[in-house]
């Protein structure tokens, strides 16, 4: 055990600063290009047209899209970086998940919150149990549960390990969910970028939708490496913080 | 592994009567519900059914923080951290212990609360059946919970938390089977069987999850 | 525009919790990184090199 550990705390020492170093450098082309993309999404988005049965809510799907695809997609990340923690006891995979779940609920509350307001004008009502709405909702609970397990436990990595644990079996779980929640309510929406205009998809609403899809992406990657920093830095503090308090204690 | 069994349904008997409070408290819900939406007769016969799956629901949930909290307060998880079985064939024997011991009195004391919901004898014979398979599922999902909030002093409440969004798969097929026997036109047989399926799938990933937890919850 | 005010609440909201986000992880990491400087100052060093008695500095 306690040669694993050393193992851990050593490449603890050298992932890290890699990961640090390359975020350095990797971080203002990143958000440069984000920006870029988010002007230009919000440009196409409100310059386009209205589609003629939405009329101009069409233009909340721009966003509305992009966080639900990002609520999905948050996900796997953290359960790839939780089979990361789980098979290789790789440190950075730890900061990812635990980093990752905050930005995770936030995209898919942005989700649930302009899916409501697109379904008032639409449906004529804030909020209908319907199948999809229903998963994501499920999805914001497991995000915020995640983030409530993550707070309560003070050794990081075990929480990281334990955490990983929950996010797979809910990773697995996921499929069930959906597929129950669709039997329960039948009544649900088809697909999701196709269903926007059906099969014949004008490229006029197409165009908006991928580039702030894009945008969206990129920006939950920003957001996830300065996450990841902060949080590398956050141990980094507390270990010395420890370190200064025994050697004060030690009397040096 | 039967000795497993054995200790541990005596101790949860001997505990100070876990499965009494369970009843006691799916009894409470399920009373309590009139008191919401009135006395109406034939709404508490329509929403019967869903009541009664919700209080076992919720009452399953109830003492599933001690599942391994105990054994790891005495000691014994260690024990059966380091014991020749695998872990997963422990995690689930455990499973079946606390099953057995907390959630099949409530199975059992379903169709009380069947007539108190003035449901009629089908609604209840079939609550009843698929709460007996339905509820091995909700245990096991737990287990996971259970073993991931192991070193947590006061995990009872994020244990329900964390496992309460997985359940709903479980909750959806019992209920929908029980609808499916009332009322005609839906056939009962698939939502039942997806049950089965359900639970025979948590069998698996269930223990497979709590032993990974425990491993790594460990000090 | 019709329903002016779903889109604009939409995007309101999107912004608000982007922002926020932002806003949060930047001031976190200028925390965190004051915090670091800190205790660079008080010369607690990272490497191991003020851990005396051969005591890694996990």
């Amino acid at each position: 055990m306690t040669e694993s550990l050393a193992i851990r705390k050593f490449s603890d020492l050298a992932n890290p600063t890699c990961f640090l170093a390359l975020a350095e450098r990797v971080l203002p082309w990143l958000a440069a290009l984000c920006c870029v993309l988010l002007a230009v999404g919000l440009f196409l988005s409100f310059t386009t047209e209205g589609d003629y049965q939405q009329g101009d809510t069409v233009r909340i799907m721009y966003i509305h899209v992009p966080a639900a695809w990002l609520s999905m997609m948050c996900y796997s990340v953290m359960a790839l970086s939780a089979i990361g923690t789980l098979v290789w006891r790789h440190p950075l995979a730890d900061v990812s998940h635990k980093a990752a779940a905050p930005l995770g609920a936030a995209f898919t509350l942005i989700a649930l919150v302009t899916g409501s307001l697109w379904g008032k004008p639409m449906w004529g009502t804030w909020w209908v149990w319907d199948a999809r709405l229903t998963s994501v909702f499920i999805l914001f609970l497991m995000y915020l549960g995640l983030i409530a397990l993550n707070r309560s436990m003070d050794d990081p990595s075990r929480a990281a390990r334990v955490s990983a644990v929950l996010i797979l079996v809910g990773f697995v779980n996921i499929p069930i969910i959906k597929f129950s929640v669709d039997w329960w309510n039948t009544l649900h929406q088809p697909a999701s970028v196709i269903r926007l205009d059906g099969p014949t998809i004008d490229p006029e609403f197409l165009w908006p939708l991928l580039i702030m899809a894009v945008a969206f992406t990129l920006l939950f990657f920003c957001l996830h490496i300065m996450a990841m920093r902060n949080e590398i830095w956050r141990r980094r503090v507390a270990t010395q913080r420890r370190l200064a308090a025994r050697m004060a204690g030690r009397g040096d | 592994m039967t000795a497993l069994l054995l200790r541990d349904l005596k101790l949860s008997i001997r505990a100070g009567g876990g499965a009494l409070i369970g009843i006691l408290f799916f009894l409470t819900v399920v009373a309590v519900i009139p008191f919401g939406v009135g006395p109406d007769l034939n709404l508490l016969a329509r929403i019967g059914p869903a009541i009664v799956w919700i209080g076992a629901l919720l009452a399953a949930l109830l003492g599933l923080d001690r599942m391994f909290q105990t054994d790891r307060d005495d000691g014994s998880l260690d024990l059966l951290l380091m014991q020749e079985p695998p872990l997963v064939l422990t995690v689930l024997v455990k499973c079946l212990a606390h099953w057995i011991a907390n959630v099949l009195p409530l199975v059992i004391a379903s169709p009380l609360l069947g007539l108190f919901m003035n449901m009629n004898e089908v609604a209840i014979g079939a609550a009843m059946l698929t709460l007996f398979v339905g509820s091995p599922a909700l245990t096991l999902i737990g287990a996971v919970g259970a073993a991931v909030a192991v070193t947590l002093p006061r995990g009872g409440l994020l244990v329900s938390i964390l496992v309460l969004p997985l359940c709903i798969p479980v909750l959806i097929f019992g209920v929908s089977a029980t609808y499916a026997a009332v009322e005609d036109p839906a056939p009962f047989l698939p939502p039942f069987l997806i049950l089965t399926a359900i639970t025979m799938f948590f069998a698996v990933l269930g223990p497979v999850g709590a032993a990974l937890a425990l491993r790594n919850a460990g000090d | 525009m019709t329903h002016a005010f779903y889109i604009v609440t939409a995007y309101a909201v999107t912004a608000a919790v982007v922002l926020s986000l932002i806003a949060w992880t930047f001031f976190d990491g200028r925390a965190r990184r004051r915090e670091l400087a800190e205790l660079d100052a008080k010369g607690l060093r990272r490497r191991g090199t003020a851990a005396p008695g051969g005591a890694p500095s996990p």
